[in-house]
This record gives structure tokens, C-alpha cells and sequence, in this order.
């Protein structure tokens, strides 16, 4: 056997191995997609969207509760985490650079990614709702945020990052102040990526279950005061889904249905961006 | 000792017993130098890499200055006054003195807004004022008719030698005094190179010039006067037509006669 069929050889067996795990894994990946789809499409109606949670067996149940309690929890944790990362990673990347503090701030905000989700809902538990004495959902938020933001900070650093230092050395050069350079070069140049950064971090609280369980808890009935225990679609299907009530059930499927589709559009949208930044 | 000659014209920027040290080392990048930049005259500096060109035009706006800790020694006079001393105005010496990089730098935005970008800084406003500085830049720069029907392109979408002439129209639109050049057709081909380089001589009108070249084929073509770098040392300043020819120095003749470098 020459030198050049073994290497062939070699190649088809390691190429074949290779392609069997990748199909396994898309194999895996859509017949949960394609459960998902078919009981959750099964349970979707409209009642699902204008009525609020009910005891089992009643016909007028739904999950507007909950859309409506994740909408809020979801987007209060991004209106204060988006800005506090963004401006993080801007401070690590075009001020901190290299010094200890900046270093410090990346280790830690790593340690703080692979975290497990529900010690952050327990530290929540122990500093926000102990001391209040009752659940709510600014507790959800604020456990929220701190997932996120993590993701954020380190993206907007690793994004800012590649933006070429030649290109803000021109800015420089043309007279420009330090924070117009960043404003106007450095964040255009890694708009595409910094957003991507941003669905990014929302797709992976949307998902979060654990952490609100010690802090929004839940609520079987809408409520919009953020001070008080509130659904959320994670929570709730959960609980829906552990019931031993057939119609309970079958919203469980609908709400892991609606968060799915929403944490995959994000995705999806976020490689768009990314996508569209390398085609240019 | 270097030979460093007398320029009969006014000089637009004076170095004296100047030194650049980066941050860390010990040693200077650029050793104790002494030379004259003639007034709308096109300075080239040459040399084999390494010997300190790019440290010392980067000295001239004090971009070092961008990077903690990197020291200046002695005096670089322009207008009267010693440039690298603290309360040097940066924003205003870069206005005055702006630079071309080796890399275009197209900014991320569209071809009107780069051009507009140096101006707007200084806070024109005024829409028609901005068009025609633009229109006026581009022109200069002689890219006005490739882009004109495209001014609100991405300028990222130029090629290579296009967005080089946007860089020099962007940097011409303030209207600097003095300009640096840093290899600026390195990354370009023969018939770009050949573009700019023709732009660069009919802007000495109106500019002071200094150009870092690794060609001194380029250097002889465009140059008034020449300074050749070695090891961090100025060896040798002289009119660019002596120089090629009966270079003082003999570490000068041997580098332009291809024994080293
Ligand atoms: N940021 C830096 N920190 C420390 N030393 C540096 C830095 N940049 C350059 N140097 C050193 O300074 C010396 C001069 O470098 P410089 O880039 O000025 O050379 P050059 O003549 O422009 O070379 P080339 O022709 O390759 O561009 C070199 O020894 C280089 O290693
Ligand atoms: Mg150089």
C-alpha cells in the first residue's frame, strides 16, 4: 500500500466518523425541533393569547400572564443590562486595555458566565428578596441582568477588539477626541457584532428558568406591578408541564413552543447580522 | 557624526537634539537627531526596516501619545513653539498636521461622510459649505470623478488605491500645513503607486510633506530633500538629487547602492 492510499484511506474514515456524529447530533436536534413543533402547534390557539391562567378544566385558559410578565422581566433586565454591558466592554477594551483592573474585570466576568444560572437566582434570593420579604419580578430582572451581563460586556470587549487600531489612529490623526473616536469609528465598525452580542445575551436569559423560580416566582393570574411575584413563560411551563392536568399540559407545550421560536428567531437573527458584516 | 546640510528654504518644522523612546525600553527607537522639514517641500525619509522612520514621523503629531508611557526627549519646533511639551493642544497639532497611513483607513461609513468627517469635528454644519469642501477634496485628490455618482456608498466598497486617495482627500479637506506619509503605496499596485505619487508632488503647493518610503526608486521620484536612517541614527539629510548621487556619507552609499538593507 502506497504512502498516498493510506492517507486516502485515512481521510474517508476520519471524513465518514465525522459526518455520522454531525448527523446524530442534527438527528437529536430536530426530533426535539419536531415534538416541539407538533404538540405545540397542536395546543396554540387564540385563547392562548388573550386569556389569563385558570384552574385545570376550565375551557377559558391561557398564557397571556405569562407573555406578558416574560415581556417585562425579560425587558427591564435588557434595558439595564445592554447599557451597562455595552459601556463595560467599552471601558475594557478602549480604556482598561491591558491594565490589572481590566484583566481582573475579564477573568471574572468569565468565571460568572459558566456559573450555574440557579446560584445567581440564590444570591438574588439572599440579598433582594429575603430582605423585601416576597418575591417579585424586579428580583427576575435583576437575576436577569446579571446573567447577562457577562455575555454582553465580553462580546462588546472581544468586538471592539477587532476593530483595527490603525482605524482609530486616523481618527486621531484627523483631530478627534477620544470619545468621538469611539463613538463615531470604533462602535459603526462593530455595530454588526456588538448587536449580535446583544440577541445573543437576551436569547440565553429568555431561557432561564432556575434563577426566576427563587425571585419572580410566579403568578397564576396577570399582574404588571413588578413589585409583586410574577409569571414568566419559563416558569409556568414548567410548572404546567409537571401537572398531572391534561389541558394544563397542553399549554406547557404551547409556552415552550412561543419561547422557542422566540430564542431561535434571536439566533438566527444574530448570525444574520454577523453574516451580513463578513459579506460586506 | 551625521552630515545633515543647510536648506535654503524657510523650514516648516525644526527637530533639535531630539529623542523617542517607546514605553519599556531601554534604549531610544530614535537617537539624538538634529534636521530641518522644508516648507512645501517633500521630505522622504528612507532605510532599512527597522531603523526608526515610522517612530519619527509618528513623533511629528504626536500619535506616540496615544500609547502610555512613551518618552520624548529635546525639541520639535513648529510655528515658534516646542510641540512635545505638555500643554501641547493634541486636537489642534493634529488638525495642523495630519498623517496618511501605510493601510488605507477608509472609515466605516459612506464615502461622503469620511471626507466630511475632519470637518464636521471642527464643527462645520453648514450642508452646502460641507458639499462643496468635499466636492473640493475629492477633486484634489483626483477620485471626484470615480465616486461622484456614488457619495453615499459605504467607502469600504473602494478599492485599495481609491480608498488610499480618499484617505488624502480626507486629510487635505482641513487643510493641514504639514503632512505625513507612511508608506503610503505600500499595499498598492504599480499604476495606483503611480497615482499617488503624482498627487503627492502637485499637493506641495500647499503642504509641507513627509513621506516614509522602502523604495528609493519612489524617494528619488518625489523627494526635494532625503534623510537616510540607520539604526535609529539620521546618518545623513541632503537634496535628493546629491544624494543619489554623491551621497557624503558612505553608510548611505553603501544602502543606496544595495550592499545592505
Ligand atoms: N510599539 C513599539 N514598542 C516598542 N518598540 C517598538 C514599537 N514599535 C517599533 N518599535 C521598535 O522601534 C524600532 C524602529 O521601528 P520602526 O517601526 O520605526 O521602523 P521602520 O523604520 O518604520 O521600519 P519598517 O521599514 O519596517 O516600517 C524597531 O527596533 C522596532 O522594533
Ligand atoms: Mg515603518
Amino acid at each position: 500500500m502506497t504512502h498516498t492510499t493510506k492517507r486516502i484511506i485515512m481521510n474517508n474514515i476520519v471524513m465518514t466518523l465525522s459526518t455520522i456524529s454531525a448527523v446524530i447530533g442534527m438527528g437529536f436536534l430536530f426530533w426535539i425541533l419536531g415534538i416541539l413543533v407538533i404538540n405545540g402547534v397542536d395546543a396554540l390557539t387564540w385563547t392562548i393569547f388573550s386569556q389569563e391562567g385558570a384552574p385545570p378544566g376550565y375551557e377559558n385558559s391561557g398564557l397571556k400572564h405569562a407573555l406578558i410578565g416574560q415581556l417585562l422581566i425579560v425587558g427591564a433586565a435588557t434595558v439595564v443590562g445592554v447599557p451597562l454591558g455595552i459601556l463595560a466592554g467599552t471601558y475594557l477594551s478602549e480604556y482598561g486595555q491591558k491594565a490589572k483592573l481590566a484583566e481582573t474585570i475579564r477573568d471574572i466576568s468569565d468565571i460568572m458566565m459558566s456559573a450555574p444560572s440557579i446560584v445567581i437566582g440564590a444570591f438574588v434570593y439572599a440579598v433582594v428578596v429575603a430582605p423585601m420579604g416576597h418575591f417579585s419580578g424586579w428580583a427576575g430582572s435583576i437575576a436577569l441582568t446579571i446573567i447577562m451581563l457577562p455575555i454582553i460586556l465580553r462580546t462588546t470587549d472581544d468586538m471592539l477588539n477587532l476593530v483595527p487600531s490603525t482605524l482609530r489612529e486616523a481618527a486621531f490623526a484627523l483631530g478627534a477626541p477620544k470619545y468621538k473616536v469611539i463613538i463615531q469609528v470604533v462602535y459603526r465598525g462593530a455595530k454588526a457584532g456588538i448587536l449580535t452580542g446583544i440577541l445573543l445575551g437576551v436569547a440565553r436569559v429568555a431561557g432561564e428558568t432556575a434563577p426566576l423560580l427563587f425571585t419572580s416566582f410566579n403568578d397564576n393570574f396577570l399582574n404588571t406591578d413588578m413589585n409583586e411575584p410574577m409569571a414568566s413563560l419559563t416558569v409556568t411551563m414548567y410548572n404546567y408541564a409537571t401537572s398531572p392536568y391534561e389541558d394544563w399540559q397542553k399549554l406547557g407545550w404551547a409556552a415552550a413552543f412561543i419561547l422557542s421560536m422566540f430564542i431561535l428567531t434571536l439566533n438566527i437573527l444574530g448570525k444574520l447580522f454577523l453574516l451580513k458584516k463578513k459579506g460586506r | 557624526m551625521a552630515t545633515i546640510i543647510n536648506i535654503k528654504e524657510e523650514s516648516v518644522l525644526d527637530v533639535k537634539d531630539f529623542q523617542f523612546t517607546y514605553a519599556g525600553n531601554d534604549a531610544p527607537s530614535v537617537n539624538k537627531t538634529t534636521m530641518p522639514i522644508a516648507k512645501n517641500s517633500i521630505t522622504a525619509l528612507i532605510g532599512p526596516s527597522g531603523c526608526g522612520k515610522t517612530t519619527l514621523l509618528r513623533c511629528f503629531n504626536r500619535m506616540h501619545d496615544l500609547y502610555p508611557d512613551n518618552r520624548y526627549d529635546g525639541e520639535i519646533l513648529f510655528k515658534g513653539r516646542n510641540i512635545l511639551q505638555a500643554k501641547e493642544d493634541l486636537i489642534n497639532l493634529r488638525i495642523q498636521i495630519g498623517m496618511i497611513f501605510q493601510k488605507p483607513t477608509a472609515f466605516p461609513m459612506s464615502i461622503f461622510d469620511n471626507i466630511a468627517y475632519g470637518m464636521r469635528l471642527q464643527g462645520m454644519k453648514n450642508k452646502t459649505e460641507l458639499q462643496d469642501r468635499v466636492e473640493k477634496a475629492l477633486k484634489d485628490a483626483a477620485i471626484w470623478k470615480e465616486v461622484k455618482d456614488r457619495l453615499k456608498a459605504d467607502a469600504n466598497g473602494l478599492s485599495g488605491g481609491q480608498q488610499q486617495r480618499l484617505c488624502i482627500a480626507r486629510a487635505i479637506a482641513v487643510e493641514p500645513e504639514v503632512l505625513l506619509f507612511d508608506e503610503p503605496t505600500s499595499a498598492l499596485d504599480p499604476i495606483s503607486t503611480a497615482g499617488i505619487e503624482e498627487l503627492v508632488v502637485e499637493l506641495k503647493d500647499r503642504v509641507s510633506i513627509i513621506i516614509v518610503t522602502h523604495n528609493m526608486q519612489q524617494a528619488a521620484r518625489v523627494s526635494d530633500y532625503t534623510g537616510f536612517m540607520y539604526l535609529g541614527d539620521l546618518i545623513e539629510l541632503g537634496k535628493t538629487e546629491d544624494m543619489f548621487v554623491t551621497p557624503k556619507e558612505k553608510l548611505t552609499e553603501e544602502y543606496i547602492t544595495g550592499k545592505f538593507g
